[in-house]
This record gives C-alpha cells, structure tokens and sequence, in this order.
C-alpha cells in the first residue's frame, strides 16, 4: 500500500499535490434547503483549512450543520433539496464544486473519504463486509478477485478485526456496532485517503468500544498522515485528540482555536456556557449551569448574532448587527462583538 | 438511612429465544439475573454499564411492566410480585417511569395536556375531575414549561421540552419513586444541564427518589448518591458515588472510568487508560465464573470457575459491594472536589426554567422543531407511554 503523500498516482490521469502539507480548504461556504416549508439556511459561510497530519475538530449540536459541512466537502447532499449558492472547497488547489462531475468522483474514496456515526446502515447490508472492501480495491485499483480479497484481509487485520480470514464472508449485521465501525474505517482508509472525515464516529457506541475507535484512528492517521476532520459534539473526545477546534453553531463557525487555548480560556459565549454545562467525570460536588433556551431555527436565524435569544450578554448591537469570525487574540478566532472581555472574563 | 422506599432481591430476568416453525426454545436471553439492591427515600441510584447489560429491563421489572422471572420488588416493604389488578393499580401510582427518546416515547396524536393528565384518568381518586386542567397546568408549570400550551401535541416542542412532559407526567401522581431510563441521553448538551438541573430541584422539592439509569458516566456521577455498576444483568459494584468513582474495586468499572474522556486537554495522555479487549459477551451464554473474565486482565483460574458474589469487600477507606475475587482499590479518575466552587453564571445560568429561544414563532411555538431530520414522520411513533400504566377500566370520558 503506498503510504507516499507527495504526489498521489492513483490509476486516474489527475495527481493532487499539496502545497506546504494545505489538503483542504472551505471558503465561505454556503447551503441552503430548498423545502416546501421555505429555505433553511444550514451553513452560513463557513470557512477552515486542514493540513496533512492535522486533526481538525467540528464541533457543534445536533443541527448545527457539521454533517452538512462534510457531505458538501464529499459531494454527496441530495441537490435538489440543497443548494449551493456560493463558496469554494478547494482539495490540493483544486476546486471541488466546480470541478466536472466525473473527476470529482474520483477523489471520493481515493483522496477524500468518510465514516459515518451510523456503520449498520452505510454499509451495504446484502454484501459480505470482505467483498464491500475488495470492492474498493477492484473499482479503483482494477485488482482482480483474489488480489482485492487479499488486500482486503490485510486491512481488516489492521483495523483489529479477531478472525479476519474467517470473517471476510461475513455480512455486516453478524458484526457488533464497534466491529461494524472497524469495517467502515477499512472502507474509508482503504484506497490511503489524504482527508478522512469522520462524523461522529463513536456516537452510537459504549465508552470502551469509543476508546478503542478513537485509539485506531489516531494511529491510523498518524501512520498516514492523514488530514482527519472530526465531527463530533463531545468536548471530551476534542480533547483526548484534536490540534484545532471550530466551533459551529447555526451553520456558522463561532470560535476558531488551538484546542489547548480554546480549553483555557474560551472566546465565545456559547463555548463558555458549553464548557460550564457539562458534567465532569473528575469532578466531585460540580454545579451545572446551563444555556437556557434552543438554537434557532433554520429558516428563520434571528438578526444580529444568531446566538443572541440564548446570550447573557446580549446588548441592542448583538440584535442588530451580525459578528463577524475575527481574529481577537493571536490565533485566535472569535464571532463575538465583545470577544475580547469574554476571553479575558 | 433514610427509609427503603423500594426494594429488589434476586431480580431475574429470561427471556427465551425461539427458532424454527415450531417456534421452540433454544435458550434464554438472561437480562437480568439477579440483581439486589434498595432505594431509599429521597436518594438518586445511578445504573451503569454497557449498552445491552440489562438496565432498561432492570427498569421495567422495577416498574413491573414486565414480571420478573424469579426475584421480588418489594414497595415499602410490600412485595408487590403476587399482586392483584386492584392492588399492583395502587402500588404503581407510587412508581414512574420516564423514558429515554422525547421523539418517540409521547404519542404524537394527544395533546399535552391529555399525555400528562392520562394518569388521572387511570388513578382517578387523585385528583377530582373538575381540578384536572389546573392541576396538569400547574405540572407543567412545574417542569418550566408554559401552562398555556397545554392544547399543543408534542411535535410543537423541542427534544428538551418533550423529556420536560415527560418528566411532568412522571411526577402527576405525586410518586415516591422515579425510574428514569437514559432520560437525557437524547438530548443537546446544551440542554441537557437544563433537564438535569430540573430533576435536582424536583427531588428536592417532592423528595423523589430516582433510580437513574445511564450510558454516560459523568452525567451519572453528577446526578446520584449512590451507583451501580451492570455487566451482563449482574452488579459487578455498588456503592457511594465516591466509593465507586474514586475508588473503584471492580476491574470492570476500572476499565470503564478509565475510557471516559475528560474536556480537558491538559490531562491528554496523563490518564490511566485500561483498553478492554473485544466486546461484551452474548447475555444468551454469559462466561462461567465470573462474567468478566473473558476481558479481564487480572482472571485467575478460579474466576472462570467460581461466581464471585457481591458482597463488602475493602476498597483502602472502607468497604464496599463489589463482585471480584479479587477486588482492589485503584484510582482512575483523579478526582477534584468542587462542591464550594460557585458555577460561573455569567454565560449560563442556573434557572431550571424552559427559555424559549428563537426557535419559536409569533406565538411562542417551536415550529417544528430546528432539526428536519427529526420529522416526527420518519420516525413512527412506538408509543411507549402505553406501557406506563394499564388501561383504564371501562370507557374513556374523552
Ligand atoms: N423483550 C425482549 N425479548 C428478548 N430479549 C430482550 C428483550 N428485552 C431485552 N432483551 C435483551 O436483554 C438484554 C438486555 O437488554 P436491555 O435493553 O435491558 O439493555 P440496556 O442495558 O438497557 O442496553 P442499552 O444501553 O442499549 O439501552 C439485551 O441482550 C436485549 O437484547
Ligand atoms: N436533506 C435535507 N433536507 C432539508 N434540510 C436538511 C437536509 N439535511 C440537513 N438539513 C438541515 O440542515 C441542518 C444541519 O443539519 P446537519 O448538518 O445534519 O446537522 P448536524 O450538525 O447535527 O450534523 C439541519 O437542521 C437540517 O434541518
Ligand atoms: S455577539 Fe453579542 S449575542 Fe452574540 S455571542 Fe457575543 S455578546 Fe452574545
Ligand atoms: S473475579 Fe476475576 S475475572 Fe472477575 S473481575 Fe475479578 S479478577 Fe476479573
Ligand atoms: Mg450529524
Ligand atoms: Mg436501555
């Protein structure tokens, strides 16, 4: 398997080279839905980068936009109902929404791949796991049978499946929830992915199986060097393993930062009120305090600040005027008119 | 101690497995099997462990929405497994049940006020009929949510504002125990404190016990006296919240504490971190011995032989129950004590009520709910509400 990350022939005429290790690049995103009910505004000019080797964390509730976010970077929203009006991502330079369908489908899976939350229903339930993994091999590598099959069972192995020359013909339902995102992972890593997106990988799963999974992709990615984007709502799992954090809230980025500064000293009053409501495991005797309130909704974002219903510390300018992501202390990002008192509060 | 308010012994718990035309039993998924422990008035019992270990049946035996298989649940000292229609009718008002999904466990087609007034409808002598619709406004009140929306169906609120009904139905007949089965588990984290915050000044208000039942082990530290660690249907610990969190004799609840994540990124790497291997066994066939030996790393011979029983064993304090032959103190979790630090409410806040944000209309109603993808549509309603209680006898005066 080519762990090469410099210049990536993968059997298609295009080669993809980062420059200065810059994977990928959102700018100014935008998507709407187009439902019967009127437009809702999922993300709302949204805008990262992420590097070879760098751990990206998006973090947000449910809602949010971050499984939207990483559907547009993979080209799979449904469009209609989605549209985009506006913005760029930009794989290795190149320009993914306005590339030709067909080239576009051919960095899925070699150059940009993904694991969903859900593995039971993104694997195909009537294949064997092994045959859903040789199957890359063959499409994308035009390997034969039993070389794909081969390949397929070296991977299963290094993603720590006991058994894995048993298993190769079993199918995804004979398979436990942490076994079945172990199968997932292979799918997603086995053409050597530059950028894995992995949308709340262990969500579904118990503690330790979590612990296992986030265990296997930090090893994994470190071994590749992958870019890996990590969509997820738990602050606890951000901080075992990302560099960067954004933080979304109503399809936009509220704060930007190392994950060890944004810990220390949040920037944005909804990552403050976050951080203050959840229960710690090391903590004994802790008070909760909570955001009051619901995030908005889609089709109709309050004016101003889209977090101002839920702030304490909403002034008349947070209705009226939209924050925009600034930097208010050195790399530090912030959508907040008064960012600068909240980081020093 | 205050009281025992209700109390299980040797609940058992089998369901049994049928194959072929003849729909023949093959087995017996064991659940439950044999789980003992009191609840005591006023006090929050937190239920751990992973997903398929039996804490949602431990829930419904406890509730007697199911019979146990052998074993007793006993009410305030009444053992309530032989009894009658009219008496388990009684017994039952005592004990509620709150479930986990708030978009699934509400049926879709009654109002709120219907959803939590239908336990007076089953316990009639509670409240007279003409003071139902205040007394249901005044629940609802209660649990921060406005009393006016009572003619609303539940697909108008939000995720923590349907647990908010259910909890309000939970509490209409003034219960002394509630059983809550992963009650904010569905929930934002956001709005997640907001629920948990609002069950604290429940119970001190109405003096409720809980029994909390819960995947997520910080939410349970925070919200229980007193923790059980599950593990295919038994309790491999029981003990004080402290005793079980900071000093945890059970390999089992080690190597659990020890896979949670801490949203702090300075103790990255500084955390012991047990890596159990492989997954929990089938409860059809549970290991002999001890249940945990086939991931343990400390098994001996003699667990694979001898079940090791729950009972007090030393844990470098005191003693606590636990389930090992050879149960050890072993601090995972480096505990701080912040039970005097004040939280910081200059971003958040500590009121229990329900804020409406901007997600509701002119009028106040959340239209729809933000997230399309929980359209009531794509998801039928298993309306689980129907199990709470059984049936009125006779017509319903509806
Ligand atoms: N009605 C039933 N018939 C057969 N088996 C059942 C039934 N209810 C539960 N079980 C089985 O009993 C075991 C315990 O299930 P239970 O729902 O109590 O687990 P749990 O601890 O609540 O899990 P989770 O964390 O996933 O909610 C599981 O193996 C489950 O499949
Ligand atoms: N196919 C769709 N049709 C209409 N709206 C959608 C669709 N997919 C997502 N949305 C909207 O986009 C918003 C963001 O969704 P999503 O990215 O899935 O949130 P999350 O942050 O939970 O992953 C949701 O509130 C939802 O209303
Ligand atoms: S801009 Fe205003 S409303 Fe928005 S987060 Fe900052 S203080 Fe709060
Ligand atoms: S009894 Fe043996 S197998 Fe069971 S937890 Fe204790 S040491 Fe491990
Ligand atoms: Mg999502
Ligand atoms: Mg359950």
């Amino acid at each position: 398997m080519t762990t090469d990350t410099t210049t990536r022939p993968k059997g298609s005429e295009v080669t993809y080279t980062p420059q200065d290790g810059l994977l990928l690049e959102v700018e100014d995103l935008h998507v709407e839905f187009h439902t019967p009910d009127g437009v809702a505004n999922a993300i709302n000019g949204i805008s990262f980068s992420l590097h070879q080797g760098e751990c990206l964390a998006i973090l947000g509730e449910s809602g949010s936009g971050k499984s939207v976010t990483a559907q547009a970077i993979m080209g799979i929203l449904d469009m209609p109902p989605a549209v985009i009006p506006q913005g760029h991502i930009r794989y290795c330079g190149q320009d993914l929404l306005t590339m030709d369908p067909e080239q576009r489908r051919k960095t899925r899976g070699p150059e940009v791949s993904m694991i969903f939350q859900d593995a039971l229903s993104s694997l195909n339930p009537v294949f064997p796991v092994g045959w859903q993994i040789a199957e890359m091999f063959r499409v994308h590598r035009g390997m034969n049978k039993s070389d794909a099959l081969q390949q397929a069972v070296a991977l299963m192995e290094r993603v720590q499946i006991p058994g894995a020359r048993d298993r190769v013909k079993a199918y995804p339902h004979q398979f436990s929830g942490g076994m079945r995102q172990r199968i997932m992972i292979a799918v997603a890593i086995a053409l050597d992915p530059a950028v894995l997106i992995a949308d709340e990988p262990t969500t579904a799963l118990d503690v330790t199986v979590q612990a296992q999974i986030m265990a296997l992709l930090q090893e994994l990615q470190e071994e590749r060097q992958m870019g890996l984007i990590l969509i997820t709502h738990d602050l606890g799992v951000v901080a075992d393993v990302a560099d960067r954090i954004a933080v979304m809230y109503a399809g936009r980025l509220v704060e930007k930062a190392d994950v060890a500064d944004l810990y220390a000293a949040p920037a944005h009053p909804y990552t403050r009120g976050l951080l203050e409501s959840i229960p710690r495991l090391d903590q004994k005797g802790q008070k909760l305090s909570a955001i009051g309130g619901l995030p908005p909704n889609l089709m109709r974002i309050p004016p101003g600040c889209p977090f101002n219903p839920r702030c304490r510390m909403a002034q008349d300018v947070c209705r009226r005027d939209l924050p925009l992501l600034r930097e208010v202390a050195p790399g530090r990002l912030s959508a907040c008119h008064f960012a600068e008192e909240v980081i020093n509060a | 101690m205050p009281e025992v308010v209700l109390s299980a012994q040797n609940l058992v718990k089998h369901y049994p497995i049928r194959k072929g035309v003849l729909k023949r039993t093959v087995g017996q998924v064991k659940a439950v099997d044999g789980v003992t422990f009191d609840l005591h008035k006023g006090e929050t019992l937190g239920i751990v462990g992973e997903s398929g270990c039996g804490k949602s049946t431990l829930g419904r035996l406890l509730m007697r929405l199911e019979a146990p298989t052998s074993g007793t649940v006993a009410f305030q000292g009444e053992d309530w497994s032989g009894a009658s229609g009219r008496e388990m009718r009684r017994l039952r008002r005592n004990i509620q049940i709150v479930f986990q999904d708030p978009y699934t466990s509400l049926n879709p087609r009654m109002t709120v006020g219907d959803i939590v007034g239908e336990p007076f409808e089953i316990h009639p002598d509670v409240v007279p009929k003409g003071g139902r619709r205040k007394r249901v406004q005044d629940l609802l009140d209660l649990v921060g949510l406005n009393p006016e929306h009572i003619n609303r169906y539940p697909h108008q609120f939000s995720g923590g504002q349907r647990q908010r009904i259910g909890i309000a139905r939970g509490i209409a007949l003034n219960p002394s125990v509630l059983i809550c089965d992963e009650p904010v588990s569905a929930l934002d984290v956001s709005v997640q404190a907001q629920v948990v915050n609002l069950m604290e000044k429940l119970q001190d208000e109405l003096g409720l016990a809980y029994v909390f039942i819960a995947h997520d082990l910080s939410v349970v530290r925070h919200i229980s006296d007193r923790v059980g660690v599950m593990y295919l249907g038994r309790m491999a610990e029981l003990g004080e919240e402290d005793e079980v969190y900071s000093r945890p004799t059970h390999p089992y609840t080690q190597a659990l504490l020890s896979a949670v994540p801490v949203p702090d990124p300075t103790l990255r790497g500084k955390r012991e971190q047990i890596v159990l291997v492989g997954d929990v066994p089938s409860p059809a066939n549970p290991p002999s011995g001890c249940r945990f030996h086939t991931r343990c790393w400390k098994a001996q011979d003699i667990c694979s032989t001898e079940e090791p029983q729950l009972v007090l064993r030393p844990d470098g304090h005191g003693e606590h129950l636990s389930a090992c032959h050879f149960a050890e103190a072993r601090e995972v979790v480096q505990t701080v004590d912040v039970s005097d630090r004040e939280p910081d409410t200059r971003f958040s806040t500590l009121d229990v009520g329900d804020i409406p944000g901007l997600d509701t209309g002119p009028d106040g109603v959340v239209e729809e709910h933000s997230d399309l993808l929980h359209d009531d549509t794509a998801r039928p309603p298993r309306d689980t509400t129907r199990l709470v209680d059984e049936e009125p006898e006779g017509p319903r005066a509806r």
